[in-house]
């Protein structure tokens, strides 16, 4: 076991050369990032170079990659333009945990940024995974435990609906039906858009009245495809030879279920769960810009709008190292659970 | 006696024989037995004849026709769907972004599985260092989650190609970049069911025997093997077009996809969220042709995955 997971971490490595390689060279051509810079004024001609040269966009591509990736403070860079080098780098490279400094917002670290915002993403993917599993898990058994009645039949065109459905329009539906026409109809509503109201400030109880659409839209749209997912593995188990021993046996049927026949058929969706991880962690993008909740997915659209290339690649490569540990876990946890997989 | 008794079985029997049916009959049996697949074919027509017969009633020129006065007027008699921002009418609007987001379906899913079936036939027939080489590849790019992927892609090609003129009609160069984006950002799935089909086909007889007469490499690949995998490659092609669809609507929602004036129903809702309150025909219609559209889709291939396996009987009684 030991040998397979060194050995899954150094077939990591080549990937996340690749994954980063490929991601910077589109991120350095996406757009000028001193464009926006200024602000309002417009940026002077030399003032434009004196910035490029600062923050080392004059420098080859190859030279960015190679300072973004190991630093450079083992060389001289170019400060003033003379055409010497003789300023000392500064910069650690991602290697050493150095993600650099934005340069939207000038100056500040990168990882100071991401950590900002990844609270809020948690805040709102920890709690929406952990009810998608547990409604996926009721609803796909109680399914497949009725197959073909009415019921069967509701839920499954129902979550074929939500797996169809894009998310910005369950959003937009939600915050029209519990935001607005609740509020029209002298019901109690629920806040559509940010993470408190300024008036009140960010106390628990707002914080909670503004994760709820959001949530639900998260919950409406997930659910969907686990459900279908858990109602197939439960059919294909039901219908096994244990499952049948255990009846014959006499067991009450509500012990043949939650004992036997979940345990197997819940075991698959670790897997789904742990592909679905990562892609939570960056925030579901769509779904935080609808609501202007300020998470990862938002900083990530903000600053890919402005090229903001440090801060971009932070979060794009934080993202595909959980990829790869989810995926990395997610095999253990399968073999740990089901004693029938070994790796060698 | 037993004679005649005999006799007459077998001429019942005779009288009972039917044709042997094709595959392709049982495969069009397994189908239509599949009511969601049938239900979500007709919507389909439906949505085709909206979004292409629509053209002949009303012109381009007044998709894109804006009339200020008009902004944001609630569905009326003139205006069945209201109208938009800049007072566009979105009945009209809807029709056009329907052919420009069915097209983007189609021509990104055409781009994937050209991508897929290369890199997985490639990398499956060939082995060796290729076939390490392209799964690296491959499993580097399943590494990005692709709606990142893709919003990076749309910003770097964003802008890069001039505007097209075709059939008389002009349509942004987004278009072409969506479509080239969606199909390079989404082939690695496909790549790998074809390279899957291609390692366990290509140790098959038919293929030593292509081999001894000679056959090249090129038409054992494209000719012997190929035709062999194409079932899969359809299924998943179907449901890839809902993805790509899908896909088209998340990227134009977030203002990285199509540009206006042309419309499609992703662009449509671009801005939408700050008229849920005051406005809310700008998102529902488009809305709806989505999920309609998408729905559809999903029943059609989910059949046609029922329909082409050829483990699932049919009881043709």
């Amino acid at each position: 076991m030991t040998r397979y997971i060194i050995r899954r971490i150094l077939q990591a490595i080549p990937l996340l050369f690749i994954i980063s390689v490929l991601l910077f060279v589109l991120m350095i051509n996406t757009g000028d990032p001193l464009s926006t810079m200024g602000g309002r004024r417009v940026t002077r001609p030399e003032d434009r170079e004196r910035l490029s040269r600062q923050l080392g966009l004059d420098q080859p591509i190859y030279k960015q990659y190679l300072f973004w990736l190991i630093g450079n403070d083992w060389t001289k860079v170019d400060l003033d333009g003379d055409g010497t080098a003789e300023t000392q780098g500064t910069r650690k490279g991602i290697l050493r945990g150095d993600f650099g400094t934005s340069m939207v917002q000038r100056g500040k670290e990168v990882t100071d940024i991401i950590l900002d915002r990844l609270p809020n993403t948690l805040l709102l993917m920890i709690p929406t995974e952990i009810i998608v599993i547990a409604l996926s898990l009721a609803v796909g058994v109680y399914s497949a435990l009725r197959q073909y009645s009415a019921t069967d039949h509701i839920i499954t065109g129902l979550s074929f609906i939500g797996y169809s459905m894009p998310i910005f329009f369950i959003a937009l539906v939600s915050m029209y039906i519990f935001g607005v026409n609740f509020k029209a109809w002298g019901l109690p509503y629920l806040p559509t858009v940010g993470m408190f109201d300024p008036k009140v400030g960010k106390t628990t109880g707002q914080v909670i009245q503004h994760m709820i659409l959001p949530i639900f839209s998260l919950t409406v749209i997930t659910a969907a495809g686990y459900s279908r997912f858990v109602r197939s593995q439960m059919l294909e188990v039901i219908s096994e030879d244990y499952i049948r021993t255990a009846r014959a046996k006499g067991l009450p049927n509500r012990m043949v279920i939650t004992g036997h026949a979940l345990k197997n058929a819940a075991l698959p969706l670790v897997t789904i769960v742990g592909l679905d991880v990562p892609l939570l962690l960056g925030g579901a993008v769509v779904t935080e810009s609808i609501f202007a909740w300020p998470g990862m997915g938002r900083l990530f659209i903000d600053h890919l709008s402005r090229s903001d290339t440090p801060v971009v690649m932070g979060i794009l490569m934080m993202i595909s190292v959980a990829v790869i540990l989810s995926q990395l876990i997610t095999d253990i946890i399968y073999a740990w659970l089901d004693p029938r997989i070994r790796y060698s | 006696m037993m004679g005649t008794a005999e006799s007459d079985v077998i001429k019942i029997q005779e009288e009972f024989k039917t044709e042997a049916l094709t595959p392709g009959q049982l495969m069009r049996m397994r189908f239509v037995r599949h009511k969601m697949a049938v239900f979500g074919l007709i919507m389909l027509v439906i949505l085709i004849l909206y979004s292409f017969g629509g053209a002949f009633i009303f012109t381009e020129a007044e998709a894109n026709f804006t009339n200020t006065k008009l902004r944001l007027n609630p569905p009326s008699a003139e205006n069945p769907f209201g109208t938009d921002t800049v007072g566009r009418d979105i009945l009209i609007r809807t029709i056009y972004g329907g052919q420009i987001s069915l097209l983007i379906g189609l021509a990104a899913v055409v781009v994937e599985v050209v991508l897929g079936v290369l890199i997985g036939a490639i990398a499956g027939y060939y082995g060796g260092w290729i076939d390490g080489l392209l799964m690296r590849f491959t499993e580097a790019m399943f590494n990005i989650p692709q709606l990142f992927l893709l919003l990076v892609m749309a910003k770097f090609f964003g802008g890069s190609v001039p505007d097209i003129n075709l059939f008389g009609r002009q349509f942004s160069g987004s278009v072409v970049v969506i479509i080239v984006i969606i199909g390079l950002t989404s082939w690695m799935y496909l790549a790998r069911i074809v390279r899957a089909n291609f390692l366990s086909l290509k140790e098959r007889e038919f293929v030593l025997a292509a081999h001894t007469t000679g056959t090249s490499n090129f038409s054992i690949i494209f000719q012997h093997i190929l035709p062999n995998s194409i079932a899969p490659i359809i299924v998943s092609g179907t449901l890839s077009v809902a993805n790509a669809i899908l896909s088209e609507a998340y990227i134009s929602f977030l203002g990285l996809g199509v540009k206006p004036p042309t419309a499609t129903w992703g662009n449509m809702l671009e801005g939408a969220y700050n008229y849920v309150e005051t406005a809310p025909w700008l998102w529902i219609f488009p809305g709806l042709l989505i999920v309609l559209t998408v729905l559809s889709i999903n029943f059609v291939g989910d059949g046609l995955r029922d329909a082409v396996d050829p483990h699932a009987l049919v009881d043709a009684g």
